[in-house]
């Protein structure tokens, strides 16, 4: 008799020590699901915030005015709300990157993935590492103080402030990221294919160039397409560098303005909250977050489709 | 391209190489470059009066006093939020969450914030933090906003980290009756800790350099105080850079390379804590 009740309140106490162990691991569970749903809830606050306040703006500027008129003075009169401009600074900026981070860092990633021994690696890699670390506001010094002195020694007509030193300066920024990333898409590729390249004949030049890179080529371009939307979202370095003067043009030694330093210009300045153009800068950001969010959408689509031959 | 002459073919193989030999080393060259500017023009400011002066319209009486004890205190709070959050996710999604579209959609959404450019996230947290919140300028409405910005970092550094644990010891946790959270957190979580550590560090040290979000809070570029608390107002050492370098006056740009100099030796001190931090723990696991 007094065993079996010993035994009854030690069957308890083992439900009971279950139960509650099973409400610990729910409840547990649970918040970590809320830790998770932060970012869900962010992306939701940014679209959310950039559709209402951009809504607020177009409800007083045409969409069409917006998007393809070629004057943009919001902040003085007679204003005018044409954003090509501030793209077609934003433009250039990219043009001159990818001239420069583009075949750059592909030509490094090849040099590290195709002929570095471990030891160069091993060397190469954390200084790479070390100046995608640097931040993008001693890139802005570094174009302001340096290379603008530079580029004015070399040509006479660079202006002080100039979309061409601001776009070195912004290559130099995504080239680790284009090399490091290339660097794992040509490591990706299987070596029997190096292999069937070499026993056919090929210099090793011809095996980078005609087999390599072409088989990891969709690899490239998701990185390429992913360090156009960094250049894109880049901001201190062209704010610093690049000037605060909205141009349709393609001179890269004139003063220019990006989407993003047209953002802190406002912010900087003192245009009072709440009016239209104020506004303006909820509507360039807007077209910021979506142009970005479209090219890292496109650069994701191209490395599935690497990923599906080679993983 | 393919020639039939084989001498030449060698040569276009040599030169090739030789080509992405130099091209690889122009980023170390660049860094070079860089660093030796930045110390060039700035290391006569140098000191430390330097570091316990406020900023000021004199050049010779400017300081970073505030900046320096600005971003200590944004850092300090941001790690405050973002770690627990980051690691949260992680182990969710890794360790927890069911493979279905929920997962899915949270997955992709983290990787698509991950390249939201940083300014857009100066608008979220001017809009949320700042006037809903009401906030104000403060040092705690700029560290949830660089919280948000750092997530997606941490998140992924730490999925990275937890999917590198062999799936063994679960196996064997699983297998003595612990339950999930057990094995998690006993066995899974040391074992990852390095990389989840790494992974932080890294995002910190980006939280400590951008620039863009907090001037898009509206943080103050002259602030003579140093924060005593979440709710005041604050500068940080990008902020000051900035703002010394967009004067024309060639003084101020030195005093930004000074500034500069001392940015890149606190991101210096902590990615050298990382890597101690992580050796330890490596050899300990072991």
């Amino acid at each position: 008799m007094k065993n079996s009740a010993v035994c009854l309140t030690f069957d308890k106490n083992v439900f009971q020590r279950r139960n509650s162990k099973r409400w610990r691991e729910e409840f547990i569970k649970a918040g970590l699901f809320i830790c998770a749903s932060v970012s869900v809830l962010t992306t939701f606050a940014i679209v959310w915030i950039l559709v209402s306040e951009a809504g607020a703006f177009f409800q007083d500027v045409s969409v069409i005015d917006f998007l393809f008129g070629t004057q943009w003075t919001p902040l003085l009169e007679p204003r005018s709300f044409g954003v090509l401009p501030l793209v077609c600074g934003t433009l250039l900026i990219v043009v001159g990157t990818a001239l420069i981070a583009l075949p750059v860092g592909l030509a490094t990633a090849i040099y590290l993935s195709e002929y570095a021994s471990s030891n160069i690696r091993s060397i190469l890699k954390p200084i790479l590492e070390i100046l995608a670390g640097i931040p993008t506001v001693v890139y802005g010094y570094f174009a302001l103080t340096f290379i603008t002195p530079l580029l004015r020694e070399v040509f006479s007509e660079v202006q002080i402030f100039n979309a061409a030193s601001a776009s070195i300066v912004v290559g130099i920024m995504v080239l680790p990221m284009v090399a490091s990333l290339c660097d794992d898409t040509l490591r990706a590729v299987p070596d029997s294919l190096r292999q069937g390249a070499y026993a056919v004949g090929a210099t090793p030049c011809e095996v980078t160039l005609g087999v390599v890179v072409p088989s990891s080529l969709s690899g490239i371009m998701a990185a390429f397409v992913l360090a156009i939307s960094r250049a894109i979202g880049e901001t201190m370095a062209v704010t610093l560098a690049a000037g605060a003067s909205p141009n349709m043009t393609m001179d890269p030694f004139v003063a220019i303005q990006t989407m993003t330093a047209y953002i802190v210009q406002v912010s900087l300045g003192d245009t009072p909250a709440g009016g239209t153009a104020y506004q303006t800068i909820f509507a360039v950001s807007a077209l910021l977050f979506v142009i970005t969010l479209c090219m890292n959408i496109f650069s994701k689509i191209l490395l599935r489709r690497f990923r599906e031959v080679y993983e | 391209m393919i020639s039939r002459n084989l001498t030449n073919r060698y040569f276009i193989a040599r030169t090739f190489h030789w080509f992405c030999f130099a091209v690889a080393w122009i980023g170390v060259l660049i860094l070079a470059i860089l660093l030796f500017h930045v110390t060039r023009e700035g290391i006569q400011w140098l000191d430390l009066q330097f570091l316990s002066d406020f900023p000021s319209r004199f050049p010779a009486k400017a300081g970073i006093h505030s900046a320096l004890f600005g971003t200590l205190w944004l850092i300090g709070l941001t790690a405050l939020f973002s770690v627990p959050i980051g690691i949260g996710s992680g182990i969710y999604l890794e360790e927890f969450a069911r493979k279905n579209r929920m997962s899915r959609f949270i997955d992709l959404n983290i990787s698509n914030l991950a390249g939201v450019p940083s300014i857009v996230y100066g608008m979220l947290g001017l809009v949320i933090f700042v006037r809903w919140f009401g906030l104000n300028q403060s040092v705690l409405a700029g560290s949830m906003t660089m919280n948000l910005l750092i997530l997606p970092v941490i998140i992924i550094s730490t999925r990275e980290a937890l999917r590198g644990v062999p799936n063994t010891i679960r196996q064997a946790a699983f297998a003595l009756g612990a339950t999930r959270w057990q094995t998690v957190y006993s066995h899974v979580l040391p074992a990852a800790l390095p990389g989840i550590l790494t992974g932080i560090i890294l995002a910190l040290s980006r939280a400590i350099g951008e620039t863009a979000p907090l001037i898009m809070i509206g943080a103050l570029t002259y602030v003579a105080f140093v924060p005593e608390g979440p709710m005041d107002d604050f500068t940080a050492l990008p902020i000051q850079i900035f703002n010394w370098a967009s004067r024309p006056q060639q003084e101020f740009h030195e005093l930004a390379a000074a500034g500069i100099l001392v940015l890149l030796f606190v991101l210096l001190l902590m990615n050298s804590i990382a890597v101690i931090i992580r050796h330890r723990l490596e050899k300990r696991s072991r």
